[in-house]
């Protein structure tokens, strides 16, 4: 079968692999890092991650489904998740929510003709005092009047017309990088610094820097 | 009247009062995320002084200074890190990050501003404990906490912080920083472990998989939440002394509430646990400042959106668990919701159920079934189209997730007691259960206003822009 990571992406997703003591636990993480590279979770790439973590497609697909952040269907290149629960909405979320399906001619779900937004009602987003807040591609904005509204569709889009917008290793180009992409950053082991993963099978007794039990027990 | 205490630009929401500040104390510097600055702090020395003595005295001081635990259920960490079976190894650490119970905003903050400082007391607890890996979970729609995490992490490598032989020692742990996808419940610490092994994140049985015993691939697993593991750093630099001179004995420490809702100033705060009071802290110039535009408090969220709700009456109660408890709710994760004299009771319980209901994973039928029934019979009332048996029925579906009297606040004006917390429930978690709480508050303080809706007294339903396009 070919490959449906990009060699680049292929490497990354070993090198995610073998961080964990089970080749399973890097799912999520690979799941992640397919849409990074698509935009969305395709099946091709549900069947190499099946592959690489030695689970079945059905097992990659149980899992994907299960979490709100995997979209397995294309989105718009910015997903604007406008939050609905409680602290918000005694802040005006209702009318924001309103406004913005107005502002973008869709109701909360859809994905503007031209596939620069989708537009989603979300749940508590960890910013309940900067009520009503919304995150573009889990970006926070605070305290959103719908004329900052306004200001920041009209940003995106002429962000998307100048063709701009970080992308993973060009992290300081300012901007909204585009769905699928999270952490602009990621974390690399050096291989001379890994302490290693700890397997669950192995059986080795305690870590080096623990006294032996009876030891322990003196104290 | 003007606001004592400080906003700061760089850490929205965070306000500095005169307070004792442990977790946030670098939230003023907008560089503490970067190790030179964070060392330039004093960071990685509490790690120094606990690699200075043997794994045995580190978890002496922890359990000595008494950190009960910012997750939910303030478990004392120092005791819980003791329940892990002798002589099975390996043990692992996994460090709660999904941050999302509605009203609840820290860990974020100090994810993003002292993502250091979580680190050092991750590692603090790997080796008081014997915690061969640590996987730090941070809740998926969190980018920059990420960034900045794998930023600290690449770091703390470089400088021997992390990883193979840390500080020149013989102890040796590599920190993951992993990320999640979206699903409350997979803070839920056991679906947080199987989330983590790559599975759809569903609850497991307690008992038996108490993560302490049988946890992340079935061995010994400690799961602490961000900010239990802030404070070890400072408790170790400070002694556990120090730790207990603040707050109460019962409570000792600080800790971080985030108060949202309908007053003067919203914001995050980290207070002296135990004593400062829900009034102090809606009330005081130093905190939030009173109700927006003077008006009267309604009622407020204590802990989150899964707590019963309190009334002004009960605004003089001090943070502190037991006596949260005894009135009728919990303290849960920091998190108080004010609402003020205008809120619409029945539809601010009905955003929390179908919170709930939206995040009930569907293993058991209390939670799955009964949450979609509590939000389907909320819309038809608060829509305006309920009627009187919606309200019992209510009450019946109520009692099939939680059997018995549903934990609630005194009324004294109507002469209603207190029913104390905890609840008896036919779940495996607390989702379902906490599907009911919004309703059950609703209906027992403030059964007028259902009332009115059923008997479509004019003007009480009032159309709501937007919610009519909620999922
Ligand atoms: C439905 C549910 C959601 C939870 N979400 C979180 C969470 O987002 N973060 C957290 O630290 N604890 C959360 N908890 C509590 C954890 O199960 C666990 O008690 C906690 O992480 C333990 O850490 P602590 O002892 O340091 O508080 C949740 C519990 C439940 C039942
Ligand atoms: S209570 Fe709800 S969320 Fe918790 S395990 Fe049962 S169905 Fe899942
Ligand atoms: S309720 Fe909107 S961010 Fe928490």
């Amino acid at each position: 079968m070919t490959d449906h990571f990009t060699p680049a992406n292929l490497d990354l997703a070993h090198e995610i692999i073998d961080r964990y003591p089970v080749k399973r636990s890097a799912m999520i993480p690979l799941l992640h890092l397919a849409q990074e590279q698509d935009g969305w979770v395709t099946e091709d790439a549900m069947r190499q991650i099946a592959e690489l973590v030695g689970v079945t497609p059905a097992e990659v697909l149980g899992t994907c489904s299960f979490y709100e952040m995997f979209k397995r269907r294309p989105v718009g290149r910015f997903l604007i998740n406008i939050c609905g629960t409680l602290s918000c909405q005694l802040m005006g979320a209702g009318e924001l929510i309103h406004h913005a399906e107005r502002k973008l001619g869709i109701t909360s779900g859809d994905t503007t003709p031209d596939g620069l937004f989708t537009l989603a009602v979300a749940e508590c987003q960890a910013a309940c005092t900067e009520a009503p807040c919304l995150q573009v591609n889990y970006r926070h904005r605070y305290r959103v009047t719908p004329e900052d509204f306004d200001i920041l569709v009209d940003e995106l889009r002429s962000e998307a017309d100048r063709g701009e917008g970080p992308d993973p290793g060009n992290p300081d180009a300012g901007g909204v990088p585009r769905h699928g992409v999270l952490s602009l950053s990621r974390q690399h082991i050096p291989a001379e610094r890994a302490a290693g993963p700890s397997s669950p099978t192995s059986d080795q007794g305690p870590p080096a820097w623990m006294p032996p039990p009876d030891a322990e027990e003196q104290k | 009247m003007t606001l004592r205490g400080t906003t700061i630009p760089h850490a929205a929401g965070f306000v500095a009062g005169d307070g004792p500040r442990i977790v946030t104390a670098h939230f003023d510097d907008p560089e503490a995320h970067v190790l030179s600055r964070y060392e330039e702090l004093g960071g990685y020395e509490g790690l120094r002084r606990a690699l200075d003595s043997s794994p045995g005295e580190v978890h002496s001081i922890i359990r000595e200074a008494t950190v009960l635990g910012r997750g939910g259920a303030g478990f004392p960490a120092g005791v819980k890190w003791g329940f892990c079976p002798e002589g099975v190894w390996p043990r692992y650490l996994v460090v709660n990050g999904d941050e999302s119970e509605p009203g609840t905003y820290k860990d974020r903050l100090l994810m993003e501003l002292d993502p250091h400082q979580l680190i050092e007391g991750a590692l603090i607890a790997c080796y008081a404990v014997g915690l061969s890996q640590c996987f730090l979970y941070v809740r998926g729609e969190m980018a920059l906490a990420q960034e900045r995490i794998a930023n600290a992490l690449n770091e703390a490598y470089a400088a021997g912080y992390v990883g193979r032989n840390i500080m020149g020692t013989d102890f040796s742990v590599d920190v993951v920083l992993h990320w999640g996808a979206g699903a409350y419940v997979v803070g839920e610490e056991t679906a947080l472990i199987e989330s983590l092994e790559g599975k759809r994140g569903m609850p497991r049985l307690k008992p038996p998989y108490f993560p302490a015993a049988i946890g992340l691939y079935g061995q010994p697993t400690i799961v602490n939440n961000v900010e239990t593991l802030s404070n070890m750093p400072w408790i170790m630099n400070n002694g556990a002394e120090a730790y207990r001179a603040i707050g109460t004995e019962s409570s000792p420490g600080t800790r971080m509430v985030a108060v949202s809702g309908h007053v003067k100033r919203p914001g995050v705060y980290e207070i002296v646990n135990g004593s400062t009071t829900f009034r102090d802290l809606i009330y005081g110039e130093d905190m939030c400042g009173g109700i927006r535009e003077d008006r009267e408090l309604k009622a407020f969220v204590p802990g989150g959106g899964s707590a019963p709700w309190f009334l002004p009456e009960q605004l003089d109660i001090p943070f502190e668990g037991r006596q949260a408890s005894a009135a009728g709710s919990m303290l849960g994760s920091g998190a108080v919701i004010v609402m003020d004299e205008t809120t619409d009771i029945p539809r601010a319980a009905l955003s929390l159920t179908h919170f709930y209901a939206h995040e009930s994973c569907g293993k058991c039928t209390p939670c799955r079934e009964g949450g979609t029934w509590l939000e389907r019979i909320m819309t038809r009332i608060v829509d305006g189209v309920g009627t009187e048996r919606d309200l019992e029925m209510l009450l019946e579906v109520g009692r099939n997730i939680c059997p018995g009297d549903f934990p609630h606040a005194a009324d004294s004006s109507r002469g209603l007691e207190a029913v104390p917390f905890p609840y008896r429930m036919n779940t495996i978690c607390f989702v379902g259960p906490s599907a009911y709480a919004p309703v059950n508050s609703a209906l027992t303080l403030f059964p007028e206003e259902f009332e009115a809706r059923v008997r479509r007294d004019e003007g009480v339903v009032v159309p709501s822009p937007g919610r009519e396009s909620r999922v």
